[in-house]
């Protein structure tokens, strides 16, 4: 195999932020989209293009505002520090935030058109059956979005993967802590090492693949939504 | 305690309104009738707290779950109520055996009434416990969900149209499990409907809806024959009487049904039942007439002596709707207005009912 240890150390790095993130945004996403899609607030438009916008903005945007905010002079930056944290930028912490920030909508739709999809009616006949708000949330509504959540998780990990400018933005390129596979393809291609580039690049497009496949294959099987 | 059901409640909506002060039994059916949009599913969701309705009393007997005016909403899974929706709504993660059993464990092992059984049992579901929702027929899906309501062991049990879906074959199949639901437990029940034969199958008191507003309340047969409601007006004005089994005439196939208050007595054609039960049958108005003498040599097998309590304009002008007490069970009867003419009908007046047909309905 023409991958050296610095691959091996890339690819490690790269799944360990895409679960982490994964993993992070689920918790975070599942309440969001539980909000957008219950509430009847005026600030569900707002909320939504602000969940949309990493969607459309260039991650070099999105990177560069979050190295300045999470800097020693921004206001994320001033709190990490008044915490004992540190500072975010160049850290695998950092690159988790940001990760977090880039896939957010991709975990956050397919949850909230499960919801969304799922209407009330499920809830209130578990209300009628004696569930309180919580047993219903868990008994009844993570179940029945159960699709969505594998969607969202699939979703959100295969685009965490898959990213690139933002971590280069506020992670560099430190091996083992902020070279992730998509930046160790940048510098195999700089470095004219083509063939290692020709692994790695064609390992990601399989793995892309592979994982749409995956979802979009269990879509086919499942039941439709509701009935 | 305050017994029966105690309900003032307004719900406001942009274009609709409902407002309601009922007072209703809290035991036997109450059917909830009334065309759609008349508010009859809101005020059942208001009952429930699935709607919220801003100003309100509620009290299930002898229970408080709403008072505005002390700032008191039970919500909805603190009632000790059962809803069964008009598609039957199972959860669809789950197989029939965990459907039932969602709401029987949530409840304290004191408070439970309905057994899993009995529940299963009475509606029929043994063979059907292992199986998803998905593969179950709508009719399978409507009893599933009457008895996972059940199981609640609810102190009201809320229907809302839970046979609109169905289709004829479907409603006669579940039609009798709702009998029994009424023969065999004590639950009160509320039934939305706006489908005439099931009300009068099923209901012992009858609410009638219009525009958000209560047009009437009352026991069945009293409410079927007052005139001064929209009802009397329908192609199948009719009364439902409930008879009880005194006989039957082997050789001519012929069951004679003690009518309440009376004595008097209706003979329909029937297997054989049990003496003492109570049989259910609607007598239709235009299936009624009228003589002034008894009428002697007449095919006619039903011959009811009355007295004439009111009458009414029936639709197209040439008919009146006559109400007539038998024995105080209201009857109506369908007659041209020539006859009415004829016969000099003033209110009071003695006279002889002939029924042309009685339809048995349980």
């Amino acid at each position: 195999m023409p991958l050296g240890p610095a691959d091996l150390a890339a690819i490690w790095l790269t799944l360990k932020l895409a679960t982490l993130t994964t993993l992070l945004l689920l918790l975070l996403g599942t309440p969001i989209a539980w909000w957008l899609a219950h509430t009847r607030s005026r600030l569900k438009a707002p909320v939504s293009a602000l969940v949309a916008l990493p969607l459309v903005l260039p991650p070099t945007v999105i990177g560069f505002y979050l190295l300045v905010g999470m800097g020693p002079n921004g206001p994320i930056g001033q709190l990490t520090q008044s915490l004992g944290l540190g500072l975010l930028p160049f850290s695998f912490a950092g690159l988790v935030v940001g990760s977090m920030i880039y896939s957010l909508p991709f975990v956050v739709q397919p949850l909230h058109n499960a919801f969304v999809a799922m209407g009330t009616r499920p809830l209130e006949v578990a209300a009628t059956l004696r569930a309180g708000p919580w047993d219903r949330f868990f008994t009844v509504a993570l179940p029945l979005a159960r699709p969505g959540l594998f969607s969202a998780g699939v979703l959100g990990f295969a685009h965490t993967v898959g990213e690139f400018g933002v971590v280069l933005m506020i992670g560099g390129n430190i091996p083992e802590k902020t070279r992730v596979v998509s930046v160790q393809i940048y510098d195999r291609v700089e470095a004219l090492e083509y063939a290692q580039a020709h692994w790695l690049a064609g390992g990601m497009l399989a793995f892309s693949f592979l994982i749409l496949l995956a979802l979009y294959s269990s879509r086919r099987l499942r039941p439709a939504w509701g009935n | 305690m305050a017994e029966g059901i105690e309900a003032r409640l307004r719900l406001d909506y942009p274009g609709f309104v409902l407002d309601v002060d009922l007072r209703l039994p809290g035991r036997g059916v109450t059917a909830l009738f009334g065309p759609s949009g008349s508010g009859k599913t809101s005020l059942l969701r208001c009952i429930a707290g699935l709607e919220r309705a801003g100003q309100g009393f509620l009290r299930v007997n002898g229970e408080l779950w709403q008072d505005s005016a002390a700032h008191l909403l039970l919500p909805t899974h603190r009632r000790a109520l059962g809803y069964v929706f008009q598609e039957a709504s199972l959860f669809e993660h789950l197989n029939v055996r965990r459907n039932l059993e969602y709401g029987w464990k949530r409840i304290p092992e004191a408070q439970r009434r309905v057994g899993l059984e009995q529940a299963v049992a009475l509606l029929g579901l043994g063979h059907l416990l292992e199986r998803m929702p998905q593969r179950l027929s709508g009719g399978e899906r409507q009893r599933v969900g009457i008895a996972r309501a059940l199981l609640t062991s609810p102190r009201l049990l809320l229907l809302d149209e839970p046979l609109a879906a169905l289709d004829v074959r479907l409603k006669n199949e579940i039609l009798p499990y709702l009998e029994r639901l009424h023969d065999e437990l004590d639950i009160p029940v509320l039934y939305v409907s706006h489908a005439p034969d099931e009300v009068a199958r099923l209901a012992d008191h009858l609410v009638l809806l219009e525009q958000g507003r209560v047009l009437a309340s009352g026991p069945l047969g009293d409410t079927l024959a007052r005139l001064d409601l929209p009802l009397a007006l329908a192609e199948d004005a009719g009364v439902v009487v409930e008879g009880r089994v005194v006989g039957h005439d082997a050789h001519y196939q012929l069951l004679s049904l003690a009518l309440p208050g009376g004595g008097e007595l209706l003979r329909v054609a029937h297997a054989p039942l049990a003496t003492g039960r109570q049989l259910r049958c609607k007598i239709q108005a235009r299936d009624v007439s009228l003589s002034l003498q008894r009428p002697e040599g007449s095919s006619i097998l039903n011959l009811l002596p009355a007295q004439v309590s009111g009458e009414l304009p029936a639709a197209g002008g040439a008919h009146v709707l006559v109400r007539l007490e038998v024995a105080g069970t209201p009857l109506l009867a369908r007659i041209t207005r020539y006859s009415r003419d004829q016969l000099g009908l003033f209110p009071g007046q003695r006279l002889w009912a002939q029924v042309k047909a009685v339809a048995v309905l349980a």
